[in-house]
């Protein structure tokens, strides 16, 4: 394995990988069964003292 | 019932760990005074041995006087106190140091003694750079870190001494490095100047962190992990893994202060751009905008903007970030598609940074009012103001064309200060002016009327500062490419230093007036310290019990 395949199988993979990772973590920020939980979390900090 | 309680009553673990631990570090700073023959590394080896001796007194105390033990029912706000305190010193006094080697640029013979070499700009400059970084940026993260984690969690930190340790510890990394730059000992790597035995100690220290923040989490009494404790967490692990590539070394032997690191030409290179550029992403950036997720919200007393896009933010952030490094590195050995991937990186950090940046301002959205009536939320919203605008800059000073421009001049200085003065800064003093009142139980800051004299002093003093770099820095880059009429350089070096000496003035000036306005912070929070206490009632409250908070 030269370095023009490696540094290409890196680029390509990375470009990949990325894109992947980041559908899923929008997958898991916007799914609907979560919004109570996340709407309830965007209160954390103002419901410590109550 | 809460478990920290019996487990901190009982048997004092901690207590017995740590004494062992500092007994072993005396002995061993011992050893190396005994055995070297390196004066400088003799110092450090005493300065070890002072802390260590020091230190297993107060815990052979603590040990002995069960009356001395902390209350464990309630949150431990001790150390959090303690961080506001040297958060303040350090700031104070990086900034004072930042002011002497700004007037030295201005005014070079001033303050420089050729037989005293610890007033030379080099060895002062990183003394700046790591006591604004490190020990006041530091210490305001691991002590609003402690007060976060322990209010979203609901739970006391972990560890019982622990966190003392992480404390105290740190301190003693900070004062190791300071001393050794102004004596000398370097291993001249961007941020990271320590030698070896430093950065072991800071590695031990760091784990701690990582422990106690880790466990608190662990025990926590509330199902969420907030998103303030993930960039917190993303800021502990990333930091940790940078400062152990980048100072991966041998010493020269057990007993000098000099090391040789492990990588060389352009790999060096890069693991120093890696570690450089995201000791900017992960130290200045990532935890200060976990800071921004508490407190915005808290101050504003209005729920975070949008949850989701702070999940988004967080993970898009993190993974993006890492990989920004390599545009320090443009026209250099490294390949040219490394060059361009750094880059592109930075490009794409667009997207996070200003989606954050709208997260935190938007959270104000049913409170703008407070812009006019609490200058601590103004602090707050000019610092994502300077965040927004330091972030918009940076990917545009990656881009090739516009770096072959900006690179090596004092407009990277001034980028660079347009997000620690401005936002750093900015976020930090908003924070303090929160903790201060809440860590102490009083009703409110001394004198609200100083907090609006130190936000427009300070802020005007970022401006001044931030153009005159702006002015320098365009202005030296366009001499350094200008060619004469044959295709000789048009100016000599000197020519350009020169030239940038009003900007200079103008620099120091402005770097005057945010000390200036920390001088005025420091005396409002001393005041504010220093006034009655509210309620006992309110006392309750704000050391509130883990149980009660678990109702």
């Amino acid at each position: 394995m030269d370095y023009a395949t490696v540094a290409k199988a890196v680029q390509q993979g990375g470009t990949l990988y990325f894109i992947v990772i980041f559908l899923a973590g929008c997958a898991y920020a916007f799914w609907p069964k979560k919004k109570a939980e996340f709407d309830a979390a965007a209160r954390l900090p103002l419901e410590e003292d109550a | 019932m809460s478990v920290t309680t019996s487990a901190e009553r009982g048997t004092p673990l901690d207590a017995v760990i740590l004494a062992v631990g500092l007994g072993l570090g005396a002995f061993l700073s011992l050893l190396m005074a005994a055995g070297t023959a390196d004066p400088l590394f003799r110092i450090h080896a005493y300065v070890f041995l002072a802390a260590f001796t020091l230190g297993l007194g107060v815990v052979v105390v603590r040990l002995t006087d069960p009356a001395r033990r902390e209350d464990g029912s309630r949150y431990m706000d001790g150390v959090v106190r303690a961080g506001v305190v040297a958060s303040m010193f350090w700031g104070l006094a990086g900034f004072a140091v930042g002011c002497l080697i700004a007037a030295q640029l201005a005014f070079p013979n001033l303050f420089y003694f050729p037989d005293l070499p610890w007033t030379n700009f080099g060895r002062m400059r990183p003394l700046h750079t790591s006591a604004v970084i490190f020990a006041f940026g530091g210490n305001v993260l691991i002590a609003s870190s402690f007060y976060v984690v322990q209010r979203t969690c609901k739970a006391r930190l972990f560890g019982g001494l622990l966190p003392w340790f992480v404390f105290w510890g740190y301190q003693l990394f900070i004062v190791l490095a300071a001393t050794g730059y102004l004596m000398g000992v370097t291993q001249s790597r961007e941020y990271a100047e320590p030698e070896w035995y430093v950065d072991i100690w800071l590695t031990i220290v760091w784990v701690a962190y990582l422990l106690a923040f880790l466990g608190t989490i662990w025990k926590r009494q509330e199902k969420h992990i907030y998103v303030a404790n993930w960039f917190y967490l993303g800021f502990i692990v990333t930091i940790a893994l940078l400062h152990v590539v980048n100072n991966l070394a041998i010493p020269v032997s057990a007993f000098a202060s000099h090391s040789y690191s492990l990588f060389a030409g352009v790999q060096d290179a890069l693991t120093q751009w890696w570690y450089g550029h995201n000791a900017v992403g992960f130290l200045l950036t990532v935890p200060f905008l976990a800071m921004m997720y508490y407190f915005v919200p808290k101050r504003a007393e209005r729920p975070v903007y949008s949850y989701r896009l702070s999940i988004v933010h967080f993970w898009s952030l993190i993974f993006i970030y890492i990989w920004a490094g390599p545009h320090h590195l443009h026209y250099t050995a490294l390949p040219q598609w490394a060059q361009t991937l750094g880059m592109t990186f930075s490009i794409m950090l667009w997207m996070p940074s200003w989606g954050g940046m709208i997260n935190g301002l938007m959270t104000l959205s049913g409170a703008w009012d407070k812009l006019r009536t609490d200058p601590v939320i103004r602090m707050m919203v000019v610092a994502l103001a300077f965040y927004g605008m330091a972030t918009f800059e940076g990917p545009l000073m990656s881009v090739r064309a516009v770096n072959a421009l900006s690179h090596y001049t004092d407009w990277t200085i001034g980028h660079v200060h347009a997000g620690a003065l401005g936002w750093v800064g900015f976020i930090s003093f908003g924070a303090l002016y929160c903790l201060v009142p809440w860590l102490w139980n009083k009703p409110g800051l001394y004198s609200i009327k100083l907090v609006e004299w130190h936000f427009w002093i300070a802020t005007t003093g970022t401006l001044l500062y931030i153009c005159s770099m702006w002015v320098s820095g365009i202005m030296e880059g366009l001499m350094w490419r200008e060619y004469t009429s044959e295709g000789f350089l048009a100016y000599s070096f000197v020519e350009t230093v020169s030239a940038k000496h009003v900007s200079n003035v103008i620099r120091l000036l402005g770097g005057l007036m945010f000390l200036g306005g920390a001088g005025v912070m420091a005396f409002n929070l001393w005041k504010t310290i220093r006034m009655p206490s509210a309620a006992p009632e309110a006392a309750r409250l704000v050391a509130q019990p883990a149980l009660a908070a678990a109702e």
